[in-house]
């Protein structure tokens, strides 16, 4: 594509762009008010440093925004995923410490930086049971025919019960430290977490926009009447979309819990999902389905990690910062409405209708 | 003979909370004998005043077909500031009281105009505003204020005895509560007003069509929501003499579990809020028996009203799909509509009753 075709309107209407002007802001924000942001140094052979940071922690928001991406693209929401992270990491946690879960045991057996299951069953397991509860959400979605957001809902509720369940309602400490290098290990003195999420994008990639996949979810959410009447299966398109963010809710988990070397079932991924739907809104995706943009999410998320990071840099209480969070989503979500209302003003109508 | 089934239908979800209700009590009753007191019946209500207030408001909400996540987190900004301004600030509690429930008021109006206003989901704003009421909580207070004002202790000791038997008493939460149940079920069922929620939940377009003010109902619920909520904050204060910004965390989701369980349809336009009280009371239940249980865990609680839920939303949706098949069978000639959601035909049944 020629340089002279790059309009301005044309940059505007990217959905790249609302993201990525939002994270410009914010790390022009940091430019100013917060020292030592830019600050990267080597530290023990890998990088160091705020923005490394943002990176890591926000490996697992980016891997849920994916995830939620392709639900909210037909037209659903997946409220789960902060259940199924605790689910996950519940799974991979206990099964390479199956006796913390069981009795009380000495210290010194407990510390053994042993693991009771090979490493790679733990992970598989975990990924499974993640998958299966995606599943399970989507039979609920697609077979059922329950809104998607009561059907997900009942996993939220039910999922951290799960997880309990199976941690038998105690925070499992991880010792095995060819775990941690999951959430805490570097590679080419990159954080690991971010090749797997590079892994993870690039393969949701592949199937949306170099198979037909993503054509179908995108039609399946402007109208799932009419896509199933022209020959698309769209019971299993959301079935597979909902499956899928399972999946990524599983990745998810395992690198939180490697990350925080535990598993906590109540607090584990808590109110992740509210920033997973945040993410893929401000990275401009409309909730009522259609055309998504799995790399504005990504964006997305950086923001909302970003937002957060800085308000951490800035000495923001932790709880306190969502107060703004929620005030930065309301900002931009009135701004996509407005700017929708610009743009798609025929289409306005039709959601009115709809939601 | 179609009209009589028609009744039937609209009262068969309730109906069937009720059984549940009825139901798992008299297994409590046959299993333990601390449930065959007439307290611990009571106690339900005592124990859930919070949760049915919060759940009256949350009903009007769904009924006109829209969502409100920010209770549990106004529930906790409720505690926080009333407990501030009767501590740090020292006002009278006259003055409090009344003021919170403006801040209620003035917060559900808020989302629910941007709702109406810029068309946003109602799920994303009041997510928002989940978010924004609970930070703000800390930045009023990082830990737990305790609250020593004496009209609150006393409100807090208070115990109305029933008359006749022996024992038996209810706390002014449960007493606010069941006010505010008869209160719903007056303005959701006898008046203009409650119709023309029930007429919003069913078609926005048609309610719009014959000349309801849309907007205004739609804000209106909101509010109510928000005035609810902020009471249920009051109680929950005046219950744990406290005010912290992580009380009454994912009392929304409770709250929402409590309307679907008790009929009411998340498409909005169909259920009651006499159901609602029953939906309040089997969560209440089950919490109840899980803790005479003694060897079940807590977390048995969420997954059993999670998996509840599950039942009567697959119930609800198994039913309501027939229904509305027939009802658009009948209505065939004179309706096509391509989406089959925007059907009017079942949704408004309950809304001219």
């Amino acid at each position: 594509m020629s340089q002279s075709k790059i309009s301005w309107q044309r940059i505007r209407d990217s959905q790249l762009f609302w993201p990525l002007l939002a994270l410009a802001l914010i790390m022009l924000f940091n430019l100013f008010f917060t020292p030592g942001f830019y600050n990267i140094e080597i530290k023990d052979g890998h990088l160091s440093g705020f923005l490394v940071d943002i990176f890591n922690r926000g490996s697992i928001l980016m891997l849920l925004a994916i995830g939620m991406t392709m639900v909210i693209a037909t037209g659903g929401v997946d409220l789960s995923v902060g259940a199924v992270v605790a689910i996950s990491a519940a799974v991979a946690t206990v099964l390479i410490n199956p006796a913390l879960a069981e009795k009380l045991i000495s210290s010194e057996e407990l510390v053994k930086d042993v693991t009771s299951t090979p490493l790679w069953i733990c992970i598989l397991a975990a990924l499974v049971a993640a998958t299966a509860c995606g599943l399970w959400n989507g039979l609920l979605v697609s077979r059922a025919k329950i809104e998607p957001m009561v059907a997900t809902l009942v996993l939220m509720v039910a999922g951290r019960g799960i997880a309990q369940l199976i941690t038998h309602g105690q925070i499992i400490t991880v010792y095995y430290s060819r775990y941690f290098f999951i959430g805490n290990g570097y590679l080419l003195g990159i954080p690991f977490s971010f090749f797997i999420v590079a892994f993870v994008y690039l393969a949701v990639w592949l199937l949306a926009r170099r198979t037909a996949f993503g054509m179908f979810v995108e039609s399946v959410g402007i109208n799932a009447r009419s896509s199933y009447l022209s020959g698309i299966n769209e019971k299993n398109i959301k079935l597979i979309v909902y499956t899928l963010s399972g999946f990524c809710a599983g990745v998810a988990g395992l690198i939180y819990s490697s990350n925080v070397k535990s598993a906590d079932a109540n607090n584990a991924g808590l109110n992740l999902e509210l920033d997973a739907i945040l993410a893929v809104v401000i990275g401009g995706t409309l909730m009522t389905g259609g055309r998504f943009s799995l790399l504005a999410s990504v964006i997305g998320a950086l923001v909302i990690q970003a937002t957060t990071t800085t308000m951490y840099a800035l000495g923001v209480p932790a709880m306190a910062a969502s107060a703004i969070k929620g005030l930065v989503v309301l900002i931009v979500v009135l701004l996509y409405s407005d700017q929708t209302k610009l743009v798609l003003g025929k289409l306005f109508e039709r959601e009115g209708a709809r939601s | 003979m179609m009209e009589r089934l028609n009744i039937d239908r609209k009262f068969v979800p309730v109906l069937a909370t009720i059984g549940v209700f009825i139901t798992l009590y008299f297994y409590g009753w046959l299993q333990y004998k601390g449930m065959r007191t007439p307290q611990a019946f009571l106690n339900l209500f005592v124990n859930n005043a919070f949760l049915l207030i919060t759940s009256i408001g949350m009903t009007f909400v769904i009924l006109s077909k829209g969502i409100d996540l920010s209770v549990g987190a106004m529930i906790a900004l409720t505690s926080v500031v009333s407990a501030s301004l009767l501590e740090h600030v020292g006002l009278s509690p006259f003055i409090v009281l009344p003021l919170m429930l403006l801040m209620g008021i003035l917060f559900g109006a808020t989302m629910g105009a941007i709702i109406h206003f810029f068309k946003v989901q109602p799920f994303i704003v009041t997510l928002a505003g989940m978010f924004i009421a609970r930070g703000m909580c800390f930045f009023v207070s990082l830990d737990a204020i305790p609250i020593h004002d004496p009209f609150y202790r006393t409100l807090a000791l208070y115990r109305l005895p029933i008359p006749f038997i022996d024992k038996a008493f209810l706390s002014i939460g449960a007493i606010i509560a069941l006010l505010v149940l008869i209160v719903g079920m007056y303005v959701a069922h006898f008046t203009r007003y409650g119709r023309s929620v029930y007429a919003v939940g069913g078609s926005e377009q048609s309610a719009l069509l014959m000349g309801l003010p849309v907007g205004l109902i739609k804000i209106s619920v909101y509010a109510i929501s928000g005035f609810c909520s902020s009471l249920a904050g009051i109680v929950f204060s005046i219950s744990l003499l406290s005010g912290h910004g992580l009380y009454a965390t994912s009392v929304e989701l409770d709250a929402i579990a409590s309307v679907v369980i008790g009929g009411t349809l998340l498409t909005g336009g169909q259920g009651y809020v006499f159901g609602t009280l029953f939906g309040v009371l089997v969560t209440g239940l089950i919490q109840m028996l899980i803790q005479f249980n003694g060897n079940l865990s807590s977390w048995w609680t969420r997954i059993a009203v999670g998996a509840l839920t599950l039942i009567f939303i697959a119930v609800q949706s198994l039913f309501a799909t027939k229904w509305k098949r027939q009802a658009v069978a009948r209505s065939s000639r004179t309706m096509q509509t391509g989406k089959p959601d925007m059907s009017m035909g079942d949704n408004l049944s309950a809304g001219s009753a």
